[in-house]
């Protein structure tokens, strides 16, 4: 049977900026991950399947909507430990944080920051126990980094709204039982509505042959004259920082979610790099090999400081966005630079799926695409820095 | 059934063990603590089972001071319902043993369960002295326990054989493995932790029994000796001259 060998990495001793609930929770999810999602995911990840049984075990170690008022069926956490139960989600795999990342900062979130009190309690308790899957409806297949040109729209009916568009690359959206989505109103301004599996002319076809993330479920969101239930719109919210205010939530915890993939990455190059003896000595004592894994931890390291930096300004309500996509810009890049260093490092037993790096290093191809392209973000680090928008 | 749940802090597998004080102390600086696992999964695992089962109250005590609360936060968020800390360094077994006594002298528990023995000292020898200065019966180790009523039913493998009892409470026991599986507290478990009450109690006047004088690490392991497979009579040599095993 498969063991999980990972040992945490913490080069500057950040954990004594963590409090001991944090630690906690973070040993609580390594040990579910170990579990229930290192045996499995490499299986679930070669034949493209989504393992639903995990749902359950992601609600109990508190990976929906952690930051979720009690109240309301969350954990009341703090913003650090949502990152922290992102990284070690991620450790295992990127596709089984995404999953956590969109029910918690796509729908969760918006549900409870712009939703009316009747949606917050129909939806919240649900979707944080995991009885309720969502997903979230922004990108369109000819409108990616410029949501505002989206043409999916809703129109006003009298007692309800008519849903016309479709969306593409949603996670979840294959089992997904309530979809936020976001379309514009006949003035053109762009609503936030939920729309619920069962509406009459709502289907969600999966998209197949994917090389990345393959084992977490995408797919497309399609509505023919979806009938819409006035009382599902968000009232108040109109513009696109309604769902970039998600994207903000959710973007954030990819950049911890990355620093994950990277510690699974370098741990097992790592050890690795010990264990493989080339020319009568482990490949860990040749320079060329010790460049590498000084390089990762030294990365792995600035990361974790910026992360934790990060958190404690989203604590205090205090993060811009423009810091949030310097760090996913980061973080993300540093990852997927490790996860192909590290592939090196194990050669070609760095292909096989007996390790998880070639995993991590697909999966990361999608992550430093979505929640904002790599460059998109680094544009905005740029108008951030120029106040100049190099966008169009 | 009220049941106390003895647990103590231990350094993660993966510390790096080294001393201070001449040698005379063990040096905590960057050591990670755990609740020692026998402790966490068969002693504290299975009083939750039965408590689940039949109902009563599960309270986990360990001598140490105010750092340790973070273990017994885990214990809490495990599913403990309260927690009592004796407010003192744990200096031998017998110290630990009398404190933890003198406690449960003054309350009504009808099971005290210890982990079989510790990761960093391996004495076993808390649960039998906690036993003998409270007067109760000692059954170790305990592989299984069954409860109807106040009979216990005990499984304790020795010798490669099974051992099957019965006693009855008030019993101390030392939880082994087969007791239990070990749980992952969940989210609800921690969040509820963080406002179940930790006790602290001041230690009783008591003496430790030993004072260590000096630690030693074993030698470090040598490097592996290859032998040409042709050449048995130097494998024989050396396996007679310097491993001395034949």
């Amino acid at each position: 049977m498969y063991v999980d060998k990972f040992q945490f990495h913490d080069y500057y001793l950040v954990d004594e900026l963590l409090t001991e609930e944090h630690k906690l929770i973070r040993e609580t999810v390594r040990n579910w991950v170990k579990k229930d999602v290192s045996p499995i995911i490499e299986d679930y990840a070669q034949r493209s399947e989504f393992p639903n049984q995990i749902i359950q075990g992601l609600a109990d170690v508190g990976a929906f909507g952690p930051y979720i008022p009690q109240e309301y069926g969350g954990a009341g956490l703090d913003q650090i430990s949502y990152g922290i139960i992102m990284m070690e989600l991620e450790r295992g795999d990127s596709g089984i944080r995404s999953t956590a990342s969109v029910q918690s900062s796509l729908v969760m979130y918006p549900i409870y920051t712009f939703g009316t009190e009747a949606q917050k309690k129909k939806y919240l308790p649900q979707l944080a126990t995991g009885k309720m899957m969502g997903c979230f409806g922004l990108t369109e297949p000819n409108h990616g980094s410029d949501p505002s040109s989206m043409i999916t729209n809703i129109k006003d009916m009298g007692d309800h709204y008519i849903l016309n568009g479709s969306k593409m690359w949603i996670s979840n959206a294959p089992f997904a039982d309530i979809a936020v989505v976001w379309a514009k109103d006949e003035e053109g301004k762009i609503r936030g509505l939920v729309v619920e599996r069962g509406d009459p002319g709502f289907t969600t076809p999966e998209t197949h042959s994917k090389w990345s993330l393959r084992a977490s479920a995408t797919g497309e969101l399609v509505f023919n004259n979806v009938k819409v239930p006035k009382e599902n719109i968000f009232p108040d919210v109109k513009g696109l920082k309604g769902p970039l205010s998600c994207l903000n939530s959710a973007r954030y915890g990819i950049s911890w979610g990355a620093i994950g993939a990277a510690l699974d990455c370098y741990d097992t190059a790592l050890r690795y790099s010990k264990e493989r003896i080339q020319f009568g000595k482990p490949i860990g004592s040749f320079q060329l090999q010790q460049k590498k894994l000084a390089e990762m931890i030294t990365e792995i390291t600035k990361a974790q400081l910026l992360t934790w930096r990060l958190g404690v300004l989203k604590n205090e309500n205090r993060a811009t966005p423009a810091q949030i996509s310097m760090a996913k810009r980061n973080n993300v890049n540093m990852a997927l630079q490790i996860a192909r260093e590290a592939r090196q490092i194990l050669g070609a037993m760095g292909i096989t799926g007996d390790y998880s790096i070639m995993r991590h290093m697909m999966n990361l191809e999608s992550v430093i695409t979505y929640e904002g392209t790599h460059d998109v973000h680094l544009l905005i680090t740029g108008m951030d820095v120029t106040g100049i928008s190099a966008f169009s | 059934m009220n049941i106390l749940v003895c647990i103590s802090k231990v350094p993660d597998t993966t510390s790096k063990i080294s001393f201070t004080d001449g040698n005379s102390k063990f040096d905590t600086n960057g050591v990670q603590w755990i609740v020692n696992p026998s402790d966490e999964w068969y002693a504290l695992v299975r009083a939750l089972e039965l408590k689940e089962a039949g109902g009563g109250n599960v309270t986990i005590i360990t001598v140490g001071n105010a750092e340790d609360d973070a273990v017994i936060r885990k214990a809490l968020a495990i599913g403990a319902d309260d927690a009592v800390r004796i407010n003192s360094d744990a200096k031998d077994s017998y110290y630990v043993a009398a404190q933890i006594a003198e406690y449960a002298k003054t309350k009504s528990f009808d099971l005290i369960i210890t982990g079989n023995q510790t990761i960093d000292y391996n004495n076993a020898e808390v649960g039998g002295m906690i036993a003998e200065l409270i007067g109760w019966d000692y059954v170790t180790p305990c592989n299984k326990l069954d409860v109807t009523g106040n009979t216990c039913k005990i499984e304790s493998e020795v010798g490669g054989a099974t051992r099957v009892l019965e006693a009855t409470t008030p019993l101390v026991i030392s939880a082994a493995k087969g007791m239990a599986e070990a749980r992952i507290p969940n989210m609800r478990g921690i969040m509820a932790a963080r406002t179940k009450p930790i006790a602290v109690v001041e230690p009783a006047a008591i003496s430790p029994q030993i004072k260590i004088n000096v630690f030693e690490l074993p030698p470090a392991k040598a490097g592996v000796k290859m032998i040409d497979p042709e050449n048995m009579d130097e494998l024989v040599k050396l396996l007679h001259t310097e491993a001395k095993v034949i």
